[in-house]
C-alpha cells in the first residue's frame, strides 16, 4: 500500500473516533436535566451584574497584584540564586522549595489566621490582603525558577560587552540582562499569569465579603442563594473569557518582540 | 579628534608580566610577558588553544588571571582596591560575536555606557555616537536595530561603541573570524584607519595581511606562551622558531 494512502485511512479512523465519541457524548446525556440545573436564564440575569462588576473586577485586580508582587518577588529571588555569595543561594533554595511545596490553599490560611495569631502582624487589608499576600509569595516562588533560567539564557557576551565598557555589575543586570531575559521568560511567565487568575479562587478560605468576592467565591454563594447551579456556568464562562483574549494578546506580543531582534 | 591618546612618557599602555591562567586542571596561559606601548599595534596570532584570547581577555580582567601582573597605563588592575570599572571605560574591547545589545537601538548601544558610566548628557552623548558612527560609514544606521545589520555592520557597530567611551586603546578578539568573507574588508579597513589616528590596539586575528601591513609588531603564541615576536614582515616572511614556521605553512 502506497504511504499517503495508508496516511488517509489512518486520519480518517481518527475523525471517525472522535464523531463516536461526541456522539456517545451527547446521546447518554441528560440534556433536560442540564439545563434545568446550569441554564436558568432569570438565576443568570439576576446574577451577571454584580458578577462582572464585583466579581470578575476582583478576580482581575487581585491577579494583577499577585503577579506583580510575585515578579519583583520572582527576580529578587532568581538574582539570589545566581549570586556568588552562598548564603544568598540558600536561602533562595530554601524559600523556593517551601512554598512551591506547599499548597497555595494552606498558605493562604497561614497568612490569614497563622501569622496574625503567632506574630500579631496584621496584613494592611485583611484576611484578603493576607491571603493576597500568600499569593505573592507563592508566585515569586514559582517564578523565581523562570526568570533564573531567563537570565541564564541571555548570552554570556552580553554581560561581558557591558562589563568591558564599564558599566558595573548592578547595572549590567538591569540595562542589559534583565530586558533580554524577560522575552525569553514571555511564555513561562504567561502560564504562571494564567494559573494565578484560578488561584485567586483559593481566596476563599481566608473569607470574604461581598466586595472582596472573587468570582468563584461569588458563584458559590450564587448557588445557594438561587438554589440552581447556573452560576457554576457562568462563572466558567468569565474564566474563559478573562483567559483566553490574555493568551491571544500575549501571543502577538511575542511575534512583535520577536520581529525587533 | 578624541580617539588619539596622549602617551605618557616612558610608561608602557599595558605591560603584562608572568601571566599564568589555569582553568581548573588546565593550564592555558603558562607565564606570558608582553609589552604594548602607547600607539602601537599589536597583533597576536596563534593555533585555537594556543591561549592569545585568554591573554587579550585579562588585560581588561574579563578573565581572572591565576598569578603574573598585569599593568594598563601604568595602574596595577590585579590590585583588589582598585576601581575596575573606571579602568575597563578607557579600554575598548570588540568582540569575535560583536556583542550588540540586541534590545538597544543602535544609537543606544553607543549612548548606554557613555551615559551610565561617563555621566554624559543624552545630547552630548548622542554627539559622540553620531561621530563614531561616521567613523565606520554607517550614520544611515543610527535608528536601526543590530539583527536588521549583517555582520560586518554589527561588528563596525561594536567598534563605534568601544570608540564611543574614548578609550586610551583597544582590544580586539578575533574581531572578523565569525564574518563571511566578503564582509571582512570593511571591518579591516575601519580598524586600519583607527591604526593610522594613532590608537594603541592589541589584535588577536587571523589575518596576516592585516598584521603584516598594519601591525607594528606580531607575537606567535602556542601551547600558552609566547613564542616568537618581532616585526610582522620578518615574523611571517623569516621565522625563526620551527613551530612558528609549521603554523605559518598552514595559514599562508
Amino acid at each position: 500500500m502506497r504511504r499517503t494512502t495508508q496516511r488517509r485511512i489512518r486520519q480518517g479512523v481518527l475523525y471517525l473516533v472522535f464523531a463516536a465519541a461526541v456522539v456517545v457524548v451527547a446521546v447518554s446525556a441528560d440534556w433536560e436535566r442540564l439545563k434545568t440545573n446550569f441554564l436558568q436564564v432569570d438565576v443568570a440575569r439576576d446574577q451577571l451584574p454584580e458578577m462582572i462588576t464585583i466579581a470578575a473586577k476582583n478576580t482581575v485586580l487581585f491577579t494583577i497584584i499577585a503577579f506583580s508582587g510575585g515578579l519583583v518577588l520572582g527576580v529578587l529571588l532568581a538574582l539570589m540564586k545566581l549570586s556568588t555569595v552562598l548564603p544568598y543561594r540558600w536561602l533562595a533554595v530554601a524559600y523556593i522549595e517551601l512554598f512551591r511545596g506547599l499548597p497555595a490553599l494552606l498558605t493562604i490560611f497561614a497568612m490569614a489566621y497563622v501569622l496574625p495569631i503567632a506574630f500579631q502582624v496584621h496584613v494592611p487589608g485583611g484576611t484578603v490582603g493576607a491571603g493576597l499576600l500568600a499569593l505573592i509569595l507563592v508566585a515569586g516562588a514559582y517564578m523565581a525558577e523562570s526568570i533564573r533560567a531567563g537570565i541564564q539564557g541571555v548570552p554570556k557576551g552580553q554581560a561581558e560587552a557591558a562589563r568591558s565598557l564599564g558599566m558595573p555589575a548592578g547595572r549590567t543586570m538591569v540595562s542589559i540582562v534583565l530586558p533580554q531575559a524577560f522575552r525569553i521568560v514571555i511564555p513561562p511567565l504567561t502560564n504562571e499569569f494564567v494559573l494565578l487568575i484560578k488561584d485567586t479562587s483559593l481566596l476563599f478560605i481566608a473569607g470574604s465579603t461581598l466586595d472582596t468576592k472573587e468570582i468563584t467565591t461569588f458563584a458559590r454563594d450564587g448557588v445557594i442563594n438561587s438554589n440552581n447551579s447556573t452560576p457554576l456556568l457562568m462563572a466558567a464562562m468569565l474564566y474563559l473569557l478573562i483567559t483566553i483574549p490574555l493568551t491571544r494578546l500575549v501571543a502577538v506580543l511575542e511575534r512583535r518582540l520577536g520581529r525587533s531582534r | 579628534m578624541t580617539a588619539a591618546p596622549a602617551p605618557v612618557a616612558g610608561i608602557p599602555a599595558i605591560e603584562v608580566v608572568a601571566l599564568h591562567k589555569s582553568f581548573g586542571e588546565l593550564e592555558v596561559l603558562k607565564g606570558v610577558d608582553l609589552t604594548v606601548d602607547p600607539g602601537q599595534v599589536v597583533c597576536v596570532i596563534g593555533p585555537s588553544g594556543s591561549g592569545k584570547s585568554t591573554l587579550l581577555r585579562c588585560v581588561n580582567r574579563l578573565e581572572e588571571p591565576t598569578s603574573g601582573g598585569i599593568r594598563v597605563e601604568g595602574i596595577d588592575i590585579l590590585d583588589p582596591e582598585i576601581d575596575l570599572d573606571r579602568i575597563r571605560a578607557r579600554i575598548g574591547m570588540v568582540f569575535q560575536q560583536f556583542n550588540l545589545f540586541p534590545h538597544l537601538s543602535v544609537l543606544r548601544n553607543l549612548t548606554i555606557a557613555q551615559r551610565r558610566v561617563l555621566g554624559r548628557s543624552r545630547a552630548e552623548a548622542a554627539e559622540v555616537a553620531r561621530h563614531n558612527l561616521e567613523r565606520v560609514g554607517l550614520m544611515d544606521k543610527v535608528d536601526a536595530y543590530p539583527a536588521h545589520l549583517s555582520g560586518g555592520q554589527q561588528q563596525r557597530v561594536a567598534i563605534a561603541r568601544a570608540l564611543s567611551m574614548d578609550p586610551d586603546m583597544m582590544l580586539f578578539d578575533e574581531p572578523t573570524s565569525a564574518l563571511d568573507p566578503e564582509l571582512v574588508g570593511d571591518v579591516l579597513d575601519v580598524m586600519r584607519d583607527l591604526a593610522r589616528s594613532g590608537m594603541t590596539m592589541m589584535v588577536v586575528t587571523h589575518e596576516m595581511g592585516f598584521a603584516r601591513e598594519v601591525g607594528d609588531e606580531l607575537i606567535f603564541m602556542d601551547g600558552g606562551a609566547i613564542v616568537e615576536s618581532g616585526r610582522p614582515r620578518e615574523v611571517l616572511s623569516d621565522p625563526q622558531h620551527a613551530r612558528t614556521q609549521a603554523f605559518l605553512s598552514k595559514v599562508l
